[in-house]
């Protein structure tokens, strides 16, 4: 209580500024320069630090890339001459234009129909929801391979199939489900159905992604409902998309080896067939790999283009394409050689 | 600046409220409003957060369904049609049609980050449907963009996205959108409210200007000053409905409800009452 006391009578004192009590003031910068002029040190060599470890570490991963790169040179069971051999043989060429035939043809036809599948999600109604989540959910559920032979196999559970007036006996249109479903289709099927299951939920993310703000606004605005989603929604969505998607289109050029159980000639397909000829079979497997590597690079270096054309707008400056970071690089560090060492 | 937008006869853009009702689940935000501002005229809502400014602003283009009661903009049901001896809902398009006489302005501005200052403004004009006029063309809407942009003070950064400009300036740009289609009426749902202090008067000018132009404008706003300056009504809401109304002179000086004098005795600083 008396401390309290003695506090308050002290506050209420009317204290005149007591010089000796205020903090000492900021020394500004000036005051320092005057006192003792700086040395110059213009004239002195800038050292870089060094940095012992770090060179150890390259020295040692420099040596392991070295002795991986050796044996693939010297093994002789590689055999890369049958590799250089089969690359551009003309039934390789031939299975790796199917590969990327089934690609495209899947790939877009399952990133339409999972557009679709995804607007479906979204809407009010509640059975066009369950039916987006029950095709999802079946075609999440089941093994690629037993789809693609279900499919293939569709004459045995339905052997004809026919357009015509439901639960009537009306038929404008008759075939043979053999006829109709060939390898190709089959195989076209369950890739584009496998697809659109996974591209519609990637789909759906990227446009609940899009902030709810700018729907109200193109709506007040009286932009009309078919351009609010392709001129607004979509393009800020496929920031969120576009990552995942080449995913899944990288994962579906080899999803698609997946058709050899089809027997059809794929790329995949086509080197199996040619080693169980010729019995050279890693060198063989090495070309179908080597094509694989090859479309993915292509691919990826299509992602990176058309990541960097939707990031407009949401990151203050474009990120420097390589080819600008390299002639930044070289520009920079021709220009000031020893100085700027960071 | 260049010419004003309407014509100077202000015989549209009458606004009347009556008595509307919304809930949000359980809690009713707008308990039987009504409100008629005038063409041309200048109205300030004030009031505590969470007394139904925002929503009450939102109806007005429809954003928000109302529950109960309606607003005709120039004697037109707004979101409704009378047919016989009810009303039909409209059709999306049809309302669309309608906010085109109604431009809007958010609270944290809701501009296109992927499209250029230009392409915000000039988007609406290309694409909607605006009764009794012609869409512009694409030439066209971009040289109405740029006079807007210039209007606000912003022709030099026209060919800026949203994420290089300032946040004062951003809003410039959103009321510069909003003017694009020509509306008869202007909502401001807390325009300032997301703004570093510095940046709010920049705003409050472009809005100042416009409230010259014959435009009516319905304004939600935390700033007194402004609203002191620039409203003809000043409405203070509470609880989701309007306590009192009045030319600013009214409100400010002489407020007669408690509830009223009990709200500004605590947002009007002891400068701005002298």
């Amino acid at each position: 209580m008396s401390s309290a006391a003695t506090t308050v009578a002290q506050s209420q004192q009317p204290q005149p500024a007591p010089p000796a009590e205020t903090p000492p003031k900021t020394r500004r910068p000036e005051d320092g320069a005057a006192a003792r002029k700086a040395p110059d040190y213009s004239s002195y060599r800038v050292v870089a630090a060094k940095h012992p470890w770090r060179w150890v570490g390259t020295a040692v991963v420099a040596l392991g890339v070295l002795a991986v790169a050796w044996s693939l040179a010297t093994n002789p069971r590689w055999e890369w001459g049958v590799v250089a051999q089969w690359f551009t043989a003309q039934s390789v060429v031939n299975g790796l234009v199917e590969t990327l035939k089934l690609t495209a043809i899947s790939g877009i036809l399952g990133f339409v129909l999972g557009f679709i599948l995804a607007l479906m999600r979204l809407s009010a109604s509640p059975l066009l929801v369950s039916v987006s989540w029950t095709f999802s959910w079946i075609f999440r559920s089941t093994p690629l391979l037993v789809q693609m032979l279900l499919w293939y196999n569709l004459g045995y559970l339905y052997e004809k199939i026919s357009l015509g007036i439901p639960f009537t006996d009306v038929r404008f249109f008759e075939v043979q489900t053999t006829t109709l479903i060939s390898q190709f289709a089959a195989a076209v099927l369950g890739l584009t159905l496998n697809q659109a299951a996974y591209s519609a939920e990637i789909i759906r993310g990227g446009i609940l992604s899009v902030d709810q703000g700018q729907l109200e606004a193109a709506a007040a605005l009286g932009i009309p409902a078919w351009r609010r989603s392709t001129r607004i929604v979509l393009p800020q969505a496929m920031r969120a998309i576009l990552p995942t998607a080449f995913n899944e289109i990288i994962g579906l050029v080899k999803g698609t080896s997946i058709v050899y159980v089809l027997a059809y000639s794929e790329l995949f397909y086509t080197v199996q067939v040619i080693y169980n000829r010729t019995q050279q079979v890693l060198p063989l497997l090495l070309v179908a790999t080597l094509w694989y590597i090859v479309i993915t690079s292509v691919l990826s270096v299509f992602q990176y283009y058309i990541e960097r054309h939707y990031s407009k707008g949401a990151v203050r400056n474009l990120p420097l394409t390589p080819l600008q970071k390299a002639r930044k690089f070289f520009a920079t560090h021709a220009a000031v050689p020893t100085r700027r060492n960071f | 600046m260049t010419e004003t937008l309407t014509a100077p006869t202000a015989t549209r853009g009458l606004v009347e409220i009556t008595g509307v009702r919304k809930s949000f689940g359980p809690t009713e935000v707008l308990k039987g409003v009504s409100l008629t501002v005038e063409p041309g005229g200048v109205a300030v809502i004030v009031g505590p957060s969470g007394s139904g400014k925002s929503t009450l602003l939102r109806t007005i283009n429809h954003l928000e369904k109302v529950d109960g009661g309606h607003i005709t903009i120039d004697g037109r049901l707004v979101g409704y049609e009378v047919r016989g001896d009810r009303l039909h809902e409209l059709r999306e398009k049809e309302i669309l049609k309608q906010r085109t006489d109604i431009g809007m302005v958010f609270q944290n501005f809701n501009l296109f980050p992927h499209l250029t200052a230009l392409e915000n403004v000039a988007e609406a004009p290309v694409v909607a449907h605006q009764p009794g006029k012609a869409r512009r063309s694409k030439a066209e809407a971009r040289r109405r963009g740029l006079e807007l942009l210039d209007r606000v003070g912003l022709k030099d950064r026209a060919d800026a996205y949203p994420r290089q400009l300032s946040g004062g300036q951003q809003q410039r740009v959103a009321i510069a959108r909003a003017l694009a289609l020509d509306p008869k009426i202007l909502l401001f749902d807390e325009p300032t409210s997301a703004l570093d202090p510095e940046l709010v008067n920049e705003v409050l000018d472009v809005i100042r200007e416009l409230a010259t132009s014959g435009t009516t404008l319905i304004v939600v706003t935390h700033e007194m000053g402004f609203a002191r300056d620039v409203a003809d009504t000043v409405v203070f809401m509470d609880q989701g409905q309007i306590v009192e109304q009045g030319t600013p002179q009214d409100i400010f000086s002489n407020p007669q409800e408690p509830r009223t004098r009990s709200f500004f005795s605590k947002v009007l600083e002891p400068a701005f009452n002298i």
